[in-house]
């Protein structure tokens, strides 16, 4: 197991790597400056800006340069909001964005996983067709649409929860936006676990386990349970990948103060190290995740640790 | 022996869209699909207005009121029928073309790289692969923000660049399953060329899930283009796409609920019915020989 | 040992005289309830185990053999209808709830199945799984319950028990993973072991081992066996009584001599007469042969695969293939005998180029097939034609049979037109014996004899001279097997092609081939004649395949099972220096390790890599 993983992990640093050039590289090779939205500058100031900024040096040093600070933590400074550094800014909104999306996908994970499992086990024709409907409906409802759904029926039609805000992270301003990133992830695991489920439950083993006599309940959750939960542990890396483009809509419709604006308005506005800070943020993240899942993986199927 | 031959051909697709109609949840999905399309090309021929002609005795009238303006009006007065349904054209018309861009490069991409293997096949899937393990939203960001933002040609060559990593990571897989099997084997042992393979048995044994995955591929990009519309880097105003409605109705929603369930409603039905249709091609497709 | 059910109630008739009985099935009925309609598979299904005893049942695929002893068991789907009665020591099972049920299964009755790759979780480790049917029916702490699974281990004869309990089943061979099974069936002392099909997806050597092991449990357990198998050899190796089934139905039972020797029923003669053996009846004499022409020369092909490693280190080499050599001249017909493993696909594949050896020759008439270019190479390819091991995977899905016979000539014929070539479709179908009213169907459609023919089809249609067999026949059942065998024997009759068979079933290999060539981990261990093959081995390995395979003679049988050898195939990627074989050879000695044995010649083409063959 100890090699598999290091295995994995050897493999992150040259990945991350390759994201932070291909970023730097497209983002710097852009037609258009960070300036040229200003009113028209004279030369003598824009050189000035340029060297301030470090923009005339050739690409190569700037590379150097940039690398060197991430080194250090050090993203830069922002072009578009002058008073702060990048490292500021996300360490502003990071906290916000990671408590919403990782909260959605512990959401889903806690309501998928369990639901799938009971569709697949209890052979309740009523149950598992209610789920097959959720399913198909939380596939066709995008985040952008179900996030203002919800806030008009829960809080503008209901006056359950607020509409928007934030509030130092008070539990009742989560719900919404957590809600609306969960379902979809939720109904996709819960699909996933209970096809594979009873695909599992199919497999000769499974008879072979029921002939020595051992019971129903430890043949599910010993015999059954670890090979069903594969591909649900497969598609965690695409979830958060799925919650991190999502909680751009989020953090939009209901006010939150995240770093998905950052990266939108930063796009918008051509500045390149807020760009770049937040595609290598969410670049290791993500990286990160898939880590974890793939160990998770490993862990639970010991044919793969052994190649 | 040859009208048998050339019956027994066409048996397999017909059998197949035989299964595929059988299905009562399809048949409706089809019905509905074909209403809607027929309606966005169609139905602005019935209204006397134009998606971007201000109404201004009408702002923000609630659907119903009157007749002329079926789906009620928004902020600006702009006609909602023909504005949602211009949005349904734009939305489908985006994603269907986007899905064939990344449909053909992603099958050559991934049939080459599976069929050649070795080498080859590794870098070019290692390229797929750190191209995938950017969020395809970052890349798309980049490129709108690279070229100008809202012209629909550079929408679809955004979103049809980054779906192609998908096909041909599927193609691929698919492709490399294919190459074991022992009928490839068998067509080398008889002396088929290489290119020969490729096109007489693997391409062919590829449409199927290629098919499956094509239909199941539009409604992510409807979903796709939706989301950059929304949040401003899509389709520009004063055009009028299901995302960018949506964005506008989501603002407006206090006070003009209609805003936003009309597009909303739209968008849903094309997504259910896209999405049944493709379960329901994958279940006809996959006779027992699988 | 009383058959004392504590919680059971015992019919009358049992606790007098069936004290013994074990297992007692009368009027047993299945059917299944389909789309189709009711669909029946066993029908009055009457019979008796008692303890100490082994009763054999015997059949095709289909005669309802295991789904009775399923049904009572409660291991068959939900759309499956059981009437009639199963009593196992006196208590009634039919009927019995879930519960009842599990406290017998796994305890007081056993069950081998068939595949045990399959057949054991793959993401638990083995000791668990010997250990959890200890704790649930004995109520032992886990600790305790490893002790026993670790004794239980060594009892199957498996070897490095301690280690082995750790392991998870992927990692083990076919062999040993059986014996877990048996082991797991074994752990509450079972009154009643069941073995459907234990030893078919095995190598001929590790079933016989499997086969002794299980003869021996029951003399030593004392507990009453059920051996559900179609090969008759098996059961007479074990059983005492057999009872023969088709259609669903018993249609006689008897002692294992009364039955294999002298059966009443027709079906039952019929089934012993198919059974191939290897009675040296001599293959027919090849009378002075004109010299024929030199068709396929091997020269030291060697075949080596990199394998993926387990850290940063270089690639392992696994040696597929180790310096193989031999001539075969036109019209001749070679066989290549050996178990998984063995290399024998790879040979095939390699001497077609299908796979490009590592090093050493292959020439085809003359030509040096390593060293044409591709394009003269596939020109070549209509000389040489092959068939494969899997009748349905070898067939394009998307293609009816007339195209997929007609393939070749697309590619080789391309001057012919439509017609042409429809009637040259035709008359390939015809002289593999399939009608023509196949040629419109796809693969999936067809049985698995008929995909084969189609395959066959598909190779002759150009005439070849040359074709390779790769294990054509071991995806079809026995009687499908035969007249495959028998249309490729005609065949090669009419258009004197040269043949080269693969196989791991040395009977049929025997009714087909002239030479004989027994491949052990990739090397040569002999070759020589059929008939001096099989009537005087020379090779101590020959020996042991030879004196594995199972013939149906209970006379025989059971004296050849207890001589049965122990021990498994080296690993390939760490193969024993010296002699390859000699891990496993009763009579290695020093030399052995020392030295590679020479490819010396002992007869007449008869050859030998042997140190020993001159002693033995």
């Amino acid at each position: 197991m100890l090699r598999y993983a290091l295995r994995r992990i050897g493999g992150i640093i040259p990945t991350l790597l390759v994201i932070i050039t291909i970023s730097f590289g497209i983002v710097r090779l852009a037609p258009g400056g960070p300036f040229d939205q200003e009113q028209t500058l004279t030369p003598v100031v824009r050189a000035n800006l340029d060297r301030l900024y470090g923009l005339d040096q050739p690409l190569t040093v700037q590379y150097g340069r940039y690398l060197r600070g991430l080194l250090h933590g050090d993203f830069g400074p922002s072009l578009s909001q002058r008073d702060f550094t990048v490292t500021e800014l996300i360490a502003q909104g990071l906290p916000v964005s990671v408590t919403v999306g990782l909260g959605a996908i512990l959401l889903a994970l806690l309501i998928g996983i369990p639901a799938g499992i009971a569709a697949a086990s209890w052979r309740n024709p009523g149950a598992d067709y209610s789920l097959t409907v959720w399913a198909a409906l939380a596939v066709a409802l995008p985040s952008f649409v179900t996030g203002p759904l919800f806030a008009l029926v829960f809080a503008l039609t209901l006056h359950w929860l607020p509409v928007a805000g934030w509030e130092r992270g008070a539990p009742r301003y989560l719900v919404l936006p957590v809600l609306t990133l969960a379902l979809p992830v939720a109904a996709y695991l819960a699909r996933l676990t209970r096809a594979s489920l009873l695909e599992v439950l199919r497999s000769p083993w499974i008879r072979s386990a029921r002939a020595r006599g051992l019971g129903g309940a430890r043949v599910l959750w010993r015999h059954a349970l670890q090979p069903a939960l594969l591909p649900a542990v497969s598609y965690l890396g695409p979830a958060l990948a799925y919650v991190v483009t999502g909680s751009l809509v989020v953090e939009t419709v209901f006010g939150l103060p995240g770093t998905g604006r950052y990266l939108v308005q930063g796009a918008i506005d051509r500045d390149y190290p807020l760009v770049m800070g937040m595609i290598v943020v969410y670049g290791a993240l993500l990286l990160l995740f898939n880590l974890v899942a793939d160990l998770l993986y490993g862990w639970l199927d010991p044919r793969v640790r052994h190649e | 022996m040859s009208e048998a031959l050339a019956a027994a051909r066409g048996g397999r697709w017909r059998a197949a869209g035989r299964r595929l109609a059988a299905g009562t949840a399809t048949r409706v999905a089809m019905v509905v699909l074909a209403l809607i399309t027929l309606l966005a090309l169609v139905g602005p021929f019935f209204s006397p207005w134009q998606f971007d002609q201000l109404d201004w005795q009408h702002l923000a009238l609630p659907p119903g009121r009157l007749a002329a303006h079926w789906f009620g009006t928004d902020r600006l007065g702009r006609d909602l029928f023909v504005r949602t349904l211009y949005g349904v054209r734009v939305s489908l018309l985006i994603s269907v073309l986007a899905t064939l861009v990344s449909l053909v490069i992603g099958v050559a991409w991934g049939a080459v790289a599976g069929f050649a293997g070795g080498r080859t096949d590794g870098w070019m899937m290692r390229f797929v692969d750190v191209l995938y393990s950017l969020p395809y939203l970052f890349i798309v960001i980049i490129l709108t923000t690279l070229f100008q933002r809202g012209s629909i040609r550079v929408l679809l060559v955004a979103i049809g660049a980054v779906g192609w990593l998908t096909t041909a990571r599927i193609v691929r897989g698919e492709t490399l399953a294919l190459k074991r099997r022992e009928f490839i084997e068998a067509a080398r042992a008889l002396g088929v060329s290489p290119a020969g393979i490729l096109v007489r048995h693997i391409v062919p044994n590829l449409l199927g899930p290629v098919a499956v995955y094509a239909t199941l591929t539009i409604p992510q990009m409807i979903i796709f283009e939706g989301f950059l519309s929304f949040l401003g880097l899509g389709v520009q105003e004063p055009k009028a796409s299901l995302g960018n409605l949506i964005n506008v109705g989501a603002q407006e929603m206090q006070s003009a609920p209609w805003m936003l369930l009309t597009p909303a409603a739209f968008l849903v039905m094309l997504l259910i019915c896209l999405n049944l249709l493709g379960d329901g091609l994958r279940d006809a497709l996959d006779p027992h020989e699988r | 040992m009383a058959c004392a059910m504590p919680s059971t109630r015992m019919s009358a008739e049992a606790s007098l005289a069936g004290a013994t009985e074990v297992l007692r099935l009368a009027g047993l009925s299945v059917s299944f309830a389909t789309v189709a309609g009711s669909v029946s598979a066993a029908e009055e299904v009457n019979l008796r185990v008692v303890r100490g005893e082994c009763l054999g049942v015997v059949g095709e695929s289909g005669a309802g053999k295991s789904v009775s002893f399923l049904a009572f068991l409660g291991l068959l789907p939900p759309n499956a209808r059981v009437a009639g009665s199963a009593q196992f020591c006196g208590a009634e099972l039919l009927g019995a709830g879930v519960r009842a049920l599990d406290r017998l299964r796994g305890a007081a009755i056993g069950m081998v199945f068939q595949d045990p790759m399959t057949s054991l979780t793959p993401h638990l480790a083995v000791g668990e799984q010997i250990a959890e049917v200890i704790v649930r029916h004995r109520a032992l702490p886990w600790a305790a319950a490893r002790e026993r699974a670790e004794a239980l281990l060594r009892r199957v004869q498996v070897t490095d028990p301690a280690r082995r309990m750790r392991q998870y089943p992927h990692e083990l061979s076919g062999g040993m993973r059986q014996r877990v099974m048996i082991a797991i069936a074994l752990a509450c002392e079972p009154k009643l072991l069941i073995a459907d099909e234990p030893t078919t997806s095995l190598d001929v050597t590790i079933q016989a081992q499997i086969l002794a092991l299980l003869a021996q449990l029951k003399r030593e357990e004392g507990m009453a066996m059920v051996l559900i198998t179609h090969d008759l050899g098996a059961v007479a190796g074990v059983a005492d009584r057999v009872a023969v089934m088709r259609g669903g139905r018993v249609i006689e039972t008897g002692t294992v001599g009364v039955i294999l020797k002298d059966p009443r029923e027709a079906y039952t003669r019929a089934l012993i007469d198919s059974a191939p053996r290897l009675d040296p009846e001599p293959v027919t004499p090849r009378d002075a042969k004109p010299e024929r022409p030199l068709a396929l020369a091997l020269t030291g092909v060697s075949m080596e695969f990199p394998v993926a490693t387990r850290g940063f280190g270089r690639a392992a080499r696994l040696s597929a293939l180790s310096n193989v050599s031999f001539e075969l001249h036109a019209g001749e017909s070679l066989g290549v005998v050996g178990e998984s493993g063995c290399g024998k696909s790879t040979l095939a594949r390699a001497a077609l180029q299908l796979l490009k050896p590592t090093s050493g020759r292959v020439v085809w008439m003359g030509a040096a097939l390593g060293e044409l270019a591709a394009g003269q190479l596939r020109a070549l390819r209509k000389d040489l034609q092959i068939i494969f091991q899997d009748p349905l995977g070898s067939l394009d899905p998307r293609l009816i049979v007339a195209e997929i016979v007609a393939e070749p000539l697309r590619v080789h014929a391309r001057e012919l037109t439509p017609d042409a070539r429809a009637g040259e479709v035709a008359a390939a179908l015809a002289r593999v014996g399939l009608p023509a009213r196949l040629a419109g169907r796809y693969p999936h459609e067809l049985s698995g004899g008929e995909c084969q023919r189609v395959g066959i089809a598909r190779a002759m249609i150009l005439k070849p001279r040359l074709l390779v067999c790769d294990e054509p026949v071991s995806a079809l059942d026995t009687p499908t097997q035969q007249q495959i065998v028998a249309l490729l024997a005609d065949l090669k009759r009419e258009s004197g092609l040269t043949l080269v068979f693969v196989s791991h079933n040395l009977a049929l290999v025997r009714r087909l081939c002239e030479r004989v060539l027994v491949l052990y981990l990739g090397r040569m261990m002999e070759l020589a004649p059929a008939g001096a093959l099989y009537a005087r081995p020379l090779h101590p390995y020959t020996r042991e395949l030879l004196a594995a395979v199972p013939i149906p003679d209970p006379d025989l049988q059971p004296a050849r099972l207890a001589r049965a050898l122990p021990g498994e195939p080296p690993s390939p990627l760490n193969p024993p220096s010296g002699c390859i074989y000699r891990t496993r050879c009763p009579h290695a000695l020093a030399v052995c390790r020392e030295q590679v044995p020479a490819w010396e010649r002992a007869a007449e083409a008869h050859r030998v890599a042997c140190h020993l063959w001159r002693e033995l």
